[in-house]
This record gives structure tokens, sequence and C-alpha cells, in this order.
């Protein structure tokens, strides 16, 4: 997914300035902004077009599919009839919960930052622990990996039941969702930095917080961020679950709430939203692996 | 007579894995002056990387002592800075970035910030590679590399550089290039320079003394070569210098009727 679209922005840098070179004997302004124009458009189209296409098929079966009387699933087109003021105003609040998707999904969103954050810190620390001290290791993997396989949800009723509030226990179901893939990869990480990344530091004499700033982060950062990466999905599927079964304010509960009330057009318009923001906070997280590790994976 | 700048007395390694315990070293004694060059070539396994290692203070000697202007040597520092052979630059820095940790860590007391960046600056330009200075490592060559990774040695003005296979990675042209700086730096720091490598003709061109390492298990030094050649070496001079001549031989002896390489079938 992510290496092809490398690919095209590679091109779309290179092709620019091999134009330039063409360009230089013939200053002719309309063609050189053509011919630096020209390959951006197509290296935009064939990113945009494709899913664009299969978007507009996928629309155009289920719209065939579910045109019939006494389908059980609305065609897009009912969808958004139906659900034109939720489409247009996700801004509304009109108090309780009656508000427009927004504000729901905002709701959600600084459940999973606050649970994700809570998660990355300890996970990033618990890991580099494991991954420096052999004996941290042999005592806390083989209970992380117990633990690992409890279904995030399984951890509510324990939640509710410790913190008595739904909301401390949404957050805490989504800390233990996304803690493990960044305990495990963070330890993955530290335990493959190069032996002669830790000679250097030794030759050096790095201290122990220079070691961890200069060498240990930095060589663990694309594993520490491919733990973070996990994280974050993980935590987005779960918090719409955990949701439905605490209530209030959220995209979670918002769902089940339309599901109640039998307005289908409203669950499908919130899973768009859902899977849209999922998808961005996916990007942001590798936006940010990107901008941190630097050329550090491929060499 | 003045001691030893550099001694190894006795020295022995063993490794052990569980019960079984192989003896990679043994009682290796060797004296080394201060500002000489002195190669150690040995077959490959023999254990050159583990003696280089016990002198840097990264691998404890399992008998025996490492002095350096007679006090022990226990633990890896700065005075016994290593080239390694696989050129490990940190990939998240720049040339001048992993110069320049080498310099701020050890000359931080002693050199303020502009004499800092002057001092990782210089470094750079003795290997000639101020120009990529803003650079990655991976958009360097192999060649570069080994040179950024000398600078950073040298940066942190070592009382001994110690080379494992410094050039065992790089192509023929690439190596006498890095060859010839290499001896052109000797000449004008006067370093004392202990470098480990499996090719001959390197070891006679840059060397004053080459020891030569038998085979393991157990590898002890076989013979230790004098190369009476005055310097400045010439290469080119050299291909038909008979002193040249007869320490190849001597070394191409030892290694290859003495003591020659079993491979294990
Ligand atoms: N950490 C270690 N544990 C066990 N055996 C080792 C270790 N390091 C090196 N050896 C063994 O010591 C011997 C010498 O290794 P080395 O010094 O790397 O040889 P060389 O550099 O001459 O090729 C080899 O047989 C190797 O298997
Ligand atoms: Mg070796």
């Amino acid at each position: 997914m992510s290496l092809p679209a490398i690919e095209t922005e590679t091109k779309v840098h290179r092709l620019p300035g091999a134009a330039k070179v063409l360009a230089l004997p013939a200053p002719s302004s309309a063609a050189a902004l053509q011919s630096r124009v020209m390959p951006l458009l197509r290296a935009l189209a064939t990113r945009i077009v494709p899913p664009l296409v299969t978007l507009a098929a996928l629309l155009l079966i289920w719209e065939l599919l579910c045109s019939r009387t006494g389908s059980s699933l609305p065609p897009p087109s009912q969808v958004i009839n139906d659900s034109w003021e939720l489409i247009i105003d996700p801004f509304y609040d009109r108090g309780g919960l009656d508000k427009g998707l927004f504000w729901h999904l905002f709701a959600s969103l600084k459940r999973v930052m606050l649970g994700y954050a809570i998660a990355a810190v300890i996970g990033v620390a618990l890991g580099t622990l494991i991954g420096q001290s052999t004996w941290a290791m042999r005592g806390l993997d083989p209970i992380f990996q117990v633990l690992r396989t409890v279904p995030p949800l399984a951890w509510l009723p324990l939640s509710l039941a410790a913190f008595r509030d739904g909301e401390p226990s949404a957050i805490f179901v989504i800390f233990v969702t996304a803690v493990w893939p960044i305990v495990i990869n963070t330890a993955v990480g530290i335990r493959n930095i190069p032996q002669d990344y830790r000679n250097v530091a030794r030759v050096l004499r790095l201290n122990p917080a220079e070691y961890a700033i200069k060498i240990m982060i930095p060589a663990a950062a694309p594993y520490i961020f491919t733990g973070l990466k996990i994280g974050i999905g993980l935590s987005w599927l779960a918090i719409v679950a955990a949701e439905m079964l605490i209530g209030g304010v959220g995209i979670g509960f918002f769902i089940w709430d339309a599901w109640n009330s039998s307005l289908i057009s409203d669950i499908i318009v919130a899973l768009t939203y859902v899977g849209i923001v999922g998808f961005l906070l996916d990007r942001l997280v590798a936006l940010v692996a990107h901008a941190v590790t630097r050329g550090t994976a491929n060499s | 007579m003045a001691k030893p700048y550099l001694s190894l007395e006795s020295v022995g390694k063993s490794f052990s894995r569980g019960a079984a315990s192989t003896e990679v070293l043994k009682e290796i004694d060797l004296k080394v002056e201060r500002g000489e060059f002195i190669s150690i070539i040995g077959h490959s396994g023999c254990g050159k990387s583990t003696l280089l290692n016990i002198v840097a203070g990264l691998t404890d000697a399992t008998t025996g002592v490492v002095l350096l202007e007679d006090k022990e040597v226990n633990d890896p520092g700065p005075d016994r800075a290593v080239v390694f052979q696989n050129h490990s630059l940190l990939p998240w820095l720049t040339v001048y970035e992993n110069v320049s940790l080498a310099v701020d860590k050890v000359s931080r007391k002693t050199r303020s910030k502009a004499e800092r960046h002057a001092w990782t600056m210089h470094n750079l330009d003795l290997v000639q590679m101020a120009h990529a200075k803003d650079k990655r490592p991976s958009e360097i060559s192999g060649g570069m590399k080994q040179r950024v990774g000398i600078a950073r040695a040298l940066a942190m003005e070592p009382k001994v550089l110690l080379l494992d296979e410094p050039f065992g990675a790089l192509d023929a042209l690439t190596r006498a290039h890095l060859q010839d700086s290499v001896m052109q730096i000797h000449a004008t720091l006067g370093n004392t320079v202990m470098m480990i490598t499996h090719d001959v003709d390197e070891a006679v061109l840059l060397s004053d003394r080459i020891v030569m390492m038998t085979n393991g298990p157990s590898a002890r030094i076989g013979e230790i070569l004098d190369v009476p050649l005055a310097r400045p070496r010439k290469r080119l001079e050299l291909v038909s210098d008979a002193a040249y001549i007869r320490c190849r031989q001597a070394v191409l002896k030892f290694l290859y009727e003495r003591h020659r390489f079993v491979e294990a079938a």
C-alpha cells in the first residue's frame, strides 16, 4: 500500500527537474509550465482516479442491489436522503446526545488520544526495560504474551468494576489494547540494536542518558513506530466497541443508538466517518514516523 | 630503557558456552612503541578481532593484562579509538554529526563550542570528507563511510588507534586510496596504530612491524617481522624494492607454508 505511493512521489519530484533541463534551450514559458505541471497532474491522476473509479463502481452495485423493494439495507441514494442533515452539518449541538457527528468523533478521539498516549509512554518504557534487561524479559515477557491475547473488550467489565465509571474504563480499554504491540516492538527494536552501535557508545563512554538519546531511541525508532502504528489502529477498533457498552457521547454509542432507533442510514454515514478518521490516524502516525526516523530504516 | 607505550602481557582468552570452553588466544605478548604502526595478520577466525577488542577494552581478557602507559586497560575508552570493519556510523546522523558526537563527548570540557566545530571540520578535512559533511551515511560510498569512521576515531585524539580490517569490504582501488590516506595521516600525526588485516601487501606497505598469528584454537604470535622500509613509502616504487619483496615473501611463507589454513571439511 505505501510502497507504490512512495514510488509515485519520487516520480513527482524527479520529472519536473528533468523537464526543467530540457526546457532550457527553448525558454517558452507556456511550454515549460506545461511540461512542469503535466507530470504532476499525471502522477496525481494515477493515484486518485483508480480509487474513485472503484468507489463509483461499488456505489453503483450497492445501489442496484439495495434498490429492490423489501431490501433490508438502504441504497446510497436513500442514505443521503435520510441522513442529509447529519452529512451536511457535523457541528450542530442540541444538548445531551443530540449532537453532530463531529462532536461524537471528537469525544471518541479524546478518549483514544488519552488512552493511546498513556500506552505509548508506558509501552515504550516497558519495552525498553524488556529490551535492555534479560531478567526483565524473562520475568515479564511470558506474562505479556498471555495478557496481550485477551480481547480488549474482555477488560471492560473488570475496569468498570475497578473504576466505577464509564469514562476511565473506556480509556483503560484503549490503553490495554494499544500497549502490547508498543511494548513488544520496542523491546525487539532495542534488542536488535547492532553490537557495533553499542561498541561506539562504549568507546565514547556515553552515560546511560546519552546512550538512550543518541543511540538507543534513534536505533529502535523504526520498530517503536511500527508498534505505535499498530497501536493506534487497534485503539480505534476498540473505542467503537467500548463506547457501545459504556454509552454517552461518542461515535460508538451513536452507532448503537442509531441501531436502536432503526436509523440504518445514520449508521452507514457514521461508519464512513469512522473509516476515514481511522485512516487519517494511521497516516498521521506514519507521517510522524517518517519525519522522526528520516532515512534510518533503509540503511 | 623506557617502558613500552602499549604492552600486552600473556593475554589469553577463552569463550565458554555452558560447560564447553574454547581457548581462542593463548599467551600473547607484545610491546608496541609510541608512534609505531603495527599490523596483525592471520587467517580468518584465528582471533585477531578478539585480540583487538581486548586492547580496546570491549572484551575482557581471561588471563594476562594490557597496559597502556603503564596503566591497566579494563574498559573501553576514547584513548583507544576503534575503526570497525563495517564502518558503524550512526545512520540517523549526518557525516558531520557522526564526528561531532565523538568530539563533543571527548572534549566538552577542554574545547569551546567554536573550537569543537573547528576540530570536527579539521578531522573531516584530514580524510577529505569535509565536502560531504551534511550527507547521511546511506548517501555516501563504502570507502567514504570508512573515511568518516577514521575521522571519528582520529577526532578522539586516541593514544592508540585500533583498526579492525578497515578496508576489508572495499574494492582494490578505493582500498589503495584509503591506504595512502592512512599513511599520510600517520606521517602527519604520528599516531600509534594497531591494524588488523588479512591482506599481505597492505600489511607490508603500512606497517613498521607485522605480527603474524598462528591458527586457532589457542592462537599465539607465531612471528614478528620488522619492515625496514623508509617512509614515505610509494606503492609503485616498492613493487620492485628488494626489501619489500623479502617482507612480502616472509609473510606469505608464514601464512601459506608454515601455518596453512586447514578448512574444516
Ligand atoms: N563472543 C564470542 N563467543 C564465542 N566465541 C567467539 C566469540 N567471539 C569470537 N569467538 C570465536 O573466537 C574465534 C576468533 O574470532 P575472531 O577474533 O572474530 O577471529 P578473526 O577476527 O581473526 O577472524 C572464532 O572461532 C570465533 O568463533
Ligand atoms: Mg575479525
